[in-house]
């Protein structure tokens, strides 16, 4: 029994660390939420000369070859910074969709240019309101050309080339759009958490490429998705794990009544609660990456697991945090809302806590009928 | 990463599997999984009971951390974890022997003297005694370093007087360990002793407590002018609450062994089996959404476990964290069993053998999950210890910390 990290990859873990600490500090983040623009363009490239966009890629293609135990410590360290770049677009979603499902040819000409930041890629499924749906998909590809509208797409604002999911002559199929052609508008959306962005996508006879079979295109998101719920499981885990680390040392060095606030058992308790909630999330994410490091086919429900139980800690870690702050907390100036607001951006970008636990249900129904 | 065996671990794997096969009958998988909480002490199961442990003790299966020349195998916990995981396969008799073998041998092992070691520690291994502890009382749970029980010098004796309670299977133990205040003039923590005392002894007498479910698991015992020999102290005079920490540190890893109660397999068949709203439960959107929930958690405790294991296949001493085990997985058993009873409509409020759902299962787990919460470490002294020892915040105050234990203020007596 071994359940934990080798050497090489908690190395790995701490370069990014040590690298983010210098190159993302909060203040990083708090530029993007305040300032104009969409991401922090210094910081993306510096994370790619890193070799992080492409860890997961193989080298043939422009990559680090690495495997998905390092990607998933380096994801771990984006959130603990908060960094504000479309990372987990690029790299969870559009990466993966092409490592997954690309043909030869895609795979050349897209995975190099992903994986060096010189593109940014991402995944547009959803059409307005509620939880992605295959019945109500309307965006249609005709003669290879699309039409139709997608809202919100994670980083469509900046990203260069999307997946997106589209109804076409057999049924529901995954296609690759340029986006930097005629025929595409992009709106950007105003975000809750504006340090990351969230856009509309209308494209207008646009011509796209199937990704995967036709026909597929549900299964293959559904896949994609489940591989991006556990890099971003640990996305979740490092922004909870520093949430909570930042309350600690606030409220040891906060008096009140004329002792520190950490010492009175009703924050105590409240601290414990959400150190089990981040533990029980670590666990259920380290099983994911187990299953989608080995292939395995444990991944559509541990990918649930993970998923549901990151959301949940990290949406925890921010609440609390404001909680715990007390009035300063509410404060633009101090940080918590940045937590707070990046927390809930994540939990409700790949599809929310509540239509993972549906999507969980069904598949333990179908694995006990099996 | 690698859920699999190191070959040294597959290899002793292999061994164990070997010796239970040839031993015991595997268990059906398809069988209902046996209300974890039933209480089973009867003669004839405590007679099963230590005829398997004198078996493996006899084949060098038994106690297997233990130091070879006090009945055990020198083995690592993880080889231990391994042959219950094992053993667990197996339908083999209910384990009396947790209080012993898990916390007072390995008190004994740290404290006592050569001849408190070589006179209990090999035949605890065996099994043909049972050992209990007698630690709480009316008045000292969470605080136990409050508890009143007293022992007065006699000669070459100690002579005690108090009551002792949650005294788990003193009804049917020939030894028991207990901690008393030898000196009510010093500190709370200075003034208690600690000793293993002959059950048999004249002046106990054991009440077993009816408890909510109607089982009697636990014990009130009396002592009224008890005698207890010097010989048999374990410690210094003074010293017993180093020597309860012992045994106290050793009940965190004895129980965080264990599982939640409750199986998710049953709870889903019960959503199959019972309607809401015109069609099978399993189909209701919110019943859909808690199950969820119920499975994430139970699956994060599970992972969470491994990592401990993880941290013992590598050597190291699990620490303060196992705490999550019981601080989540307690409260979470109430849950579960709260919700599966209520998805049951009024016939939920039955617990009929014949009548109702999965033979009362739901009924009997849920009668006694708050029990749970509370044995071995409320869940509120979990969370002080996690709050303290992990994240390491500041620790209550304590206001009676450097009283003399004389003029420490009660409350009103109880009824």
């Amino acid at each position: 029994m071994n359940f934990d990290f080798s050497e090489d990859q908690k190395l790995v873990q701490k370069t990014a660390r040590d690298y983010l600490a210098e190159h993302s500090p909060l203040a990083t983040c708090r530029r993007v939420l305040e300032g104009k623009d969409l991401y922090d363009a210094t910081l993306w490239k510096g994370v790619a000369e890193m070799g992080w966009l492409g860890a997961a890629v193989p080298e043939q293609y422009g990559g680090a070859g690495l495997g998905h135990l390092e990607m998933v410590l380096i994801a771990e360290e984006i959130g603990r910074a908060l960094a504000p770049i479309p990372f987990s677009s690029s790299v969870y979603l559009a990466t993966e969709a092409l490592l997954l499902a690309g043909s030869e040819e895609q795979k050349k000409k897209y995975l190099p240019r992903l994986a060096t930041g010189e593109v940014i890629g991402t995944l547009a499924m959803h059409e307005g309101p509620g939880d992605a749906d295959a019945a109500s998909v309307k965006a249609r590809v005709e003669n290879g050309r699309l039409t139709g509208e997608k809202l919100p797409v994670p980083d469509g604002d900046v990203a260069g080339i999307a997946l997106v999911l589209v109804r076409d002559g057999s049924g529901l199929s995954l296609v690759i759009a340029d986006l930097d052609t005629s025929g595409v508008t992009r709106t950007s959306l105003t975000s809750l958490d504006p340090s990351r962005s969230l856009a509309k996508l209308a494209f207008s006879n646009v011509p796209v490429e199937t990704v995967g079979a036709a026909g597929k295109g549900w299964e293959l998101a559904e896949k994609v998705l489940d591989r991006a719920a556990v890099l971003m499981a640990f996305e979740q885990l490092g922004g909870a794990t520093r949430a909570l680390e930042i309350t600690r040392e606030y409220a040891m060095g906060r008096y009140a009544f004329g002792r520190p606030i950490a010492s009175f058992q009703a924050l105590k308790h409240r601290f414990a609660d959400l150190y089990c909630a981040i533990e029980l999330a670590r666990s259920n994410a380290y099983y994911g990456a187990w299953a989608l490091s080995h292939g395995n086919d444990e991944l559509p429900l541990a990918s649930c697991g993970a998923r549901i139980s990151a959301s949940e800690a990290f949406d925890l870690a921010g609440e609390e945090m404001i909680q715990i702050h007390g009035g300063v907390g509410y404060t633009w100036e101090y940080d918590c809302h940045l937590f707070f607001r990046r927390a809930k951006l994540l939990s409700l970008t790949l599809g929310s806590p509540s239509e993972w636990r549906e999507k969980l249900i069904s598949r333990l129904e179908t694995r006990d009928a099996a | 990463m690698d859920f699999n065996d190191t070959p040294e671990e597959a290899a002793y794997r292999t061994k164990a599997r070997a010796w239970l096969s040839k031993n015991a009958e595997p268990i059906d998988p398809n069988e209902p999984a046996a209300d974890p909480l039933a209480e089973r002490e009867d003669e004839k199961t405590i007679q099963a009971a230590k005829a398997w442990q004198a078996k493996k003790f006899d084949e060098g299966w038994a106690c297997i951390t233990w130091p070879k020349e006090y009945g055990g195998q020198g083995g690592t916990t993880m080889q231990n974890v391994i042959f219950n995981q094992e053993q667990a396969r197996f339908k083999t008799p209910p384990n009396i022997y947790t209080i012993g073998h898990g916390m007072l041998g390995p008190t004994i092992m740290t404290h006592g003297t050569p001849e408190q070691k070589a006179k209990y520690v090999k035949r605890m291994a065996r099994g043909e005694e049972i050992w209990c502890q007698l630690f709480s009382e009316p008045a000292a749970g969470s605080d136990l370093a409050g508890l009143r029980s007293s022992a007065l010098r006699d000669g070459d004796d100690w002579v005690i007087n108090g009551q002792k309670i949650w005294s788990t299977g003193a009804h049917f133990s020939k030894w028991g360990m207990i901690v008393v205040r030898t000196d009510p003039n010093a500190a709370k923590h200075a003034g208690l002793t600690y000793f293993i005392i002959d059950m048999e002894s004249k002046g106990i007498e054991i009440r077993p407590i009816k408890q909510i479910n109607g089982g009697s698991g636990f014990n009130e015992v009396f002592f009224t002018d008890a005698r207890v020999p010097d010989a048999n102290r374990l410690g210094a005079v003074g010293d017993g609450w180093r020597v309860a920490l012992t045994t106290l540190m050793n009940e965190r890893v004895a129980i965080g062994a264990g599982s939640a109660a409750g199986g998710f397999k049953n709870l889903l068949k019960l959503a199959r089996d019972t309607r809401r709203n015109g069609r099978p439960a399993l189909q209701d959107s919110a019943v859909r959404q808690r199950l969820a929930d119920f499975w994430v958690k139970q699956q994060g405790l599970k992972y969470t476990g491994f990592r401990t294991l993880s941290a013992l296949s590598q050597g190291k001493t699990p620490g303060p964290e196992g705490s999550i085990g019981k601080a989540v997985g307690a409260p979470m058993a109430q849950e579960l069993a709260a919700f599966a009873v209520e998805l049951q409509g009024p016939l939920g409020a039955t617990r009929d053998h014949a009548y109702s759902v999965h033979e009362a299962l739901w009924q009997n787990n849920w009668l006694g999950v708050p029990g749970m919460r509370v044995a071995g470490g409320t869940d509120e002294i979990l969370k002080n210890i996690i709050a303290e020892r992990v994240l390491r915040l500041p620790p209550e105050i304590r206001l009676d910390k450097d009283l003399p234990f004389r003029d420490i203020p009660t409350g009103p007596p109880h009824k």
